[in-house]
């Protein structure tokens, strides 16, 4: 059960300037929807939790391993061999147990993952490769659903947010393309543990800002952790985007 | 001749082993410009491995550089 939002626990939200306590139920009633609970989902659904999201739900087929430890500190090495989801949702419950946590360790895809993204305020894509960032994006452009992207590799990271309305803004689709690919990805390239936690956290801001209707989205942000740079761009509509032009 | 502000980011700068440089060239639009950094660069074909903005604006390899233009030259990043 939720608890008023005028508890202890929400306190520091309700005497936020520009927040307080509408934009507080705002946040009690959201559902976000994060896809990958490594580096960027464990930091973004953490935050969430802890800020009081009311519905979250989980999504990832993968297992604890090892060499996730170093960055995704929702899990321990007890967890090793653990279904990621199973481990986050019984964290975050303990975390906040007046939020309704849905863990599935599932690979979504079709119309499992667009049933997903539409019973959603929002959603995060938290993934680690540009098939499944190119599916949900359609996901949410075929749903108008709000989309907040986070990717993290090596020493950098980028933050970008998306839709709801693609009819005259740009997707992820307009910024990535087929011809994109990682350079390299975590295991290969390597990643410095803080770096995914930093985009995930910026995730989290972005999903309840845009779940309570406050503050201005994020223009695509890019880190560098080695030099503490942050840059941010602008993205365009394209249009001869395949996903969003005809919207 | 157009003078050129082009800026490297995160990977792009430590194989350039500089943050920026300002470069005199005759190139019509990103992709000749790049191509003419391929040098520093490793690489005769940045399309899928790097990403360009104009003037803090995503753009295509296609787009024109025009004389004071800030190009910055960053990665795709997918990982999670």
């Amino acid at each position: 059960m939720c608890a008023a939002p005028t508890d202890d626990r929400d306190a520091r939200h309700v005497s936020l300037a520009s927040f307080g306590e509408d934009a507080t139920s705002r946040l009690r009633a959201a559902h976000v929807l994060i896809i990958g609970v490594g580096g960027t989902g464990c930091a973004a659904a953490a935050a969430l939790a802890a800020a009081g999201a009311g519905t979250l739900t989980l999504v990832d087929f993968d297992r604890v391993d090892a060499s996730n430890l170093a960055r995704q500190p929702l899990y321990t090495p007890a967890d090793i061999g653990r279904d990621k989801v199973a481990v986050a949702a019984t964290r975050l419950a303990t975390q906040h147990p007046g939020i309704s946590i849905k863990p599935r360790a599932e690979r979504l895809a079709g119309e499992a993952l667009q049933a997903a993204v539409h019973a959603a305020d929002v959603a995060l894509d938290c993934s680690d490769n540009f098939a499944s960032r190119f599916a949900l994006n359609k996901a949410c452009v075929d749903t108008g659903t709000a989309l907040v992207s986070g990717s993290a590799l090596r020493w950098e990271g980028q933050v970008a947010v998306f839709g709801p309305d693609y009819a005259n803004a740009p997707c992820y689709r307009c910024m990535y393309s087929d011809h994109d690919e990682a350079l390299d990805d975590c295991q290969g390239a390597g990643v410095l543990g803080p770096i995914p936690a930093t985009i995930g956290t910026l995730m989290a801001t972005e999903a309840i800002k845009r779940v309570t209707g406050t503050g201005t989205p994020a223009r695509l942000s890019l880190y560098d952790g080695s030099t503490g740079e942050w840059r941010q761009l602008g993205v365009s509509k394209n249009g001869d985007c395949p996903v969003c032009a005809a919207r | 001749m157009k003078t050129i502000n082009v800026r490297y980011f995160a990977l792009f700068r430590e194989r350039a082993g500089r943050d920026s440089e300002t470069v005199e060239t005759t190139a019509d639009d990103a992709l000749a410009l790049f191509r003419q950094l391929t040098d520093r660069h490793g690489t005769d074909d940045p399309r899928g491995h790097c990403k360009v903005a104009i003037n803090d604006v995503m753009a295509d390899w296609d787009s024109p550089v025009a004389d004071g233009d800030d190009v910055l030259l960053f990665p795709p990043v997918a990982g999670g």
